[in-house]
């Protein structure tokens, strides 16, 4: 694909109206009501909001793919990690619960890095393995003697509303850097293993460290209560009933002709939009800067020819990991933008299908190298995956109308929601093999 | 010091359910080896293939049942699973033929192809999913145990019972017969020796005149034979659900990749080693040792991970490999 990949030239108008297209969809969602449009803005800016954060995800993803051919399988770890951070950074503190165990649990976690890294040089200093199996059991049960007794006692605080370690009480928007830091931990980790090795290597390593990554915040009730999920995570943004209690802002919505319950709506997701929009501008800017810069051509000419680029004095494994990392963090941010829009962190939600998957195909069809691609790409494959849930079932109906009743058409009816992996699966076979530069190809 | 006891225990609750299901992900890391070895690249559609071959396995079952064919003592499925095998093999030699071909020809990077096995594994679950539906099945008739609790405590007269499982029997059988019949054809017959020549240099067997298109059918072939034997063993073992057939792919490639890439008896040796580990150290200890050391009582279960973290103990011994031996323990194949 690497020869494919430069694009022979396209028209300069064609992202332009790309774009306008989509456009005109959000704008149909949000004015027409009939059987394919919902007719409300709140919709239409709902599906909008979240593609915007489909889109950073994307654009963290494409800068692995696009920039230096690394496929990241475990998206949904790196998401559900950055979703972490608005918990532990904006919730206000659990009473008792750092008296309880915090200091002992920050002991046992400390020693586990601890181990680690003495474990790590000491193999580097004298390569014995039997050194560093002693080494690593008797860590392991230093770091359970310090962590079991901690975990027990906060688990024990109050179970029924916290039972969590809690947060620290700073502003959310705080958290989104700090979700970006924690998923570039994680990638250093992984590409520190993976990387320098075959490429299908770090698929299946990430594959493992975001199903592990999922795995623990369902299992681990002190660090965000697992599957007792978080609600009430503090907004950026104002609450609705705050809006409709606040005369100015009902006459202000009369004056445009909307219902207060309406309108506040519409406004905390516009004020949602603007936040997303400036983070995502933000990126897209440092992204297309690095990628013209002598980094990005570096990083580029590694990408299409790893030889000759290590021949060239390249080190071609470091700058895989630099790349990863920051791809990552930048999927770490979205994660934690996701649950600060949703307000609430639900362990059990993160499936790879949506969170891994489904990125995927965005930046395929969005075209892999270009920034405006992947978000092209993120928006209206996310309209579409939303839609989907309300055509497939009508298209169905439709094709089944003359067909007499029966198991074989209830079958059929049932099955509507299935149709979507297929559907999946095959627009990124068939983009992959006769559009493998996407909507929007890397100039 | 009981020695016996801690014994069945033992053979309970670690080593016999350990041996079933290390011998269900040699058979799954066997077809990704081949995969691996023939095509060259890490086939994420595994899972799902095995999936789909049991899914049609449950099907004729059902049939069959139905019209009252029974094995006995065996479980029906054995009789259909030649039709989930046909099945499979049908489904992956078009899925070949529509999307790896492509790539093959244009030698496109493996990266490429394992992507591809992405979007088949979607189609493929999608697939599945229209032909049987999401929810659990159990499937497994005939006799339920081979040795149950209560005869062996009356024959043995000990208080700890052993429990031997028809189908986990069976899934041993099975396998060894599937694993003999696989390298006797590997290693004695023409074909084989052409998959293996293959495999070690392809433009050499290109010049033997060996025809790459037959081997790599035949390849497909096999791994969607052992695909639906292992989801078949699988699923009469446990039971069936489309959603745990995506989760075991870290495990089989966790074991195919400990016994090196492209090493059928790696494949094997890391599906032992990884269905071992993964059992040793999610099981609860405390009984164990409680009839070890009778004087000692531990304060917990003396349980290393909870059992929800399997998964991370398939992980782990991924990276530790990586780490330290990245061909696998029998000398895999780089790219």
């Amino acid at each position: 694909m690497s020869n494919t990949r430069q694009s022979a030239g396209y028209s300069a108008w064609r992202a332009p109206i790309l774009f306008a297209v989509l456009a005109i969809l959000f704008v149909l969602e949000g004015t027409v009501r009939n059987s394919m449009f919902s007719g409300s803005w709140n919709t239409s800016l709902a599906i909008l909001n979240m593609g915007l954060l489909s889109a950073i995800t994307a654009l963290g993803v494409n800068m692995q793919w696009g920039y230096a051919g690394l496929f990241n399988v475990g998206v949904v770890g790196f998401l559900a990690l950055g979703g972490l951070a608005p918990v532990l950074v904006s919730l206000p503190p659990v009473e008792n619960a750092w008296q309880a165990g915090g200091s002992r649990l920050l002991a046992a976690l400390a020693v586990g890095v601890g181990v680690l890294a003495i474990a790590k040089l000491v193999w580097t200093r004298t390569r014995s393995g039997l050194a560093i199996t002693a080494i690593l059991i008797a860590g392991f049960v230093a770091y359970r003697y310090l962590f079991d007794p901690a975990v027990i006692a906060i688990e024990a605080n109050n179970p029924s509303r916290h039972g969590n370690i809690g947060g620290l009480g700073l502003p959310v928007l705080l958290s989104w850097l700090v979700g970006g830091l924690f998923a570039a931990v994680a990638a250093w980790a992984i590409g520190k293993v993976a990387l320098g090795l075959r490429s299908d290597y770090l698929a299946i390593a990430t594959l493992g460290i975001g199903e592990i990554i999922v795995a623990v915040m369902k299992n681990e009730d002190w660090l965000a209560r697992g599957v007792k999920n978080i609600t009430s995570i503090p907004r950026p943004v104002a609450y609705e009933v705050d809006l409709q209690n606040n005369p100015d802002f009902v006459g202000f919505a009369q004056s445009w002709g909307f219902q207060a319950a309406e309108a506040s709506g519409i406004w905390v997701k516009l004020s949602y939009m603007t936040l997303f929009l400036v983070v995502l501008l933000v990126l897209i800017l440092l992204a297309e800067l690095a990628l013209k810069s002598p980094w990005g051509r570096m990083m580029r000419a590694i990408r299409d020819n790893e030889t000759a680029a290590e021949a060239m004095g390249k080190d071609v494994t470091r700058r895989h990991l630099q790349v990863f990392i920051l791809g990552s963090a930048v999927i770490g941010i979205a994660g934690a933008m996701m649950v600060t829009l949703d307000g609430l962190l639900t362990p059990t939600s993160y499936n790879p299908l949506r969170y891994t998957f489904l990125i995927w195909v965005m930046v395929i069809v969005g075209g892999s190298g270009n920034n405006w691609g992947a978000v092209l790409g993120a928006v209206t494959i996310w309209f579409l995956w939303i839609k989907v849930e309300v055509w497939g079932p009508a298209l169905i109906g439709l094709l089944t109308a003359a067909m007499p009743d029966g198991p074989l058409k209830l079958h059929l009816l049932d099955s509507a929601p299935h149709m979507r992996f297929i559907a999946m699966g095959l627009v990124l076979l068939l983009v992959l093999r006769f559009a493998p530069r996407g909507l929007l190809p890397e100039k | 010091m009981d020695i016996l006891n801690a014994l069945v225990v033992f053979l309970n609750f670690v080593f016999i359910p350990a041996a079933a299901y290390g011998a269900q992900l040699a058979l799954g890391a066997l077809g990704v080896t081949l995969i691996y070895g023939i095509l060259r690249f890490s086939n994420f559609a595994h899972g799902d293939t095995m999936a789909f071959g049991t899914a049609v396995v449950i099907l004729v079952t059902w049939g069959l049942q139905s019209m009252g064919v029974s094995l006995g003592p065996l479980p029906t499925a054995l009789l259909a699973l030649p039709f989930g095998i046909a099945a499979t093999a049908a489904l992956v030699l078009a899925t070949d033929r529509a999307v790896y071909r492509f790539y093959r020809v244009k030698k496109a990077a493996p990266i490429i192809l394992v992507m591809a096995s992405v979007g088949v594994m979607f189609v493929m679950n999608g697939l599945t999913r229209l032909l049987i539906g999401v929810s659990e099945y159990r499937f497994d008739d005939g006799a339920r145990f081979i040795i149950n609790v209560r005869d062996f405590r009356e024959w043995s007269g000990l208080p700890e019972g052993l429990a031997l499982r028809s189908t986990q029997a069976l899934t041993l059988v099975v396998a060894v017969i599937v694993v003999a019949a696989l390298f006797w054809f590997l290693n004695r017959t023409k074909s084989g020796k052409a998959m293996r020549a293959y495999s070690d240099n392809e433009d050499l067997a290109l010049l033997s005149g060996i025809d790459p298109e037959r081997v790599v059918r035949l390849t497909w072939i096999i791994a969607a034979s052992l695909a639906t034997i292992a989801g078949t063993l699988y699923g009469l073992d446990k039971s069936f659900k489309a959603f745990n057939y995506f989760q075991i792919l870290l495990p089989i490639f966790a074991a195919a990749i400990v016994g090196g890439l492209g090493s059928p008896l790696g494949a094997i040796a890391g599906g032992f080693l990884v269905a071992f580990s993964e059992v040793a150290v999610t099981y609860p200890w405390v009984k164990v040792v409680g009839y070890l050391a009778p004087g000692y009582e531990p304060g917990g279960l003396m349980q290393l991970l909870g059992t929800e973290y399997k998964f991370a103990v398939s992980f782990v011994i991924l990276i530790v490999v990586l780490l330290f031996r990245p061909t696998g323990l029998f000398r895999g194949k780089s790219v």
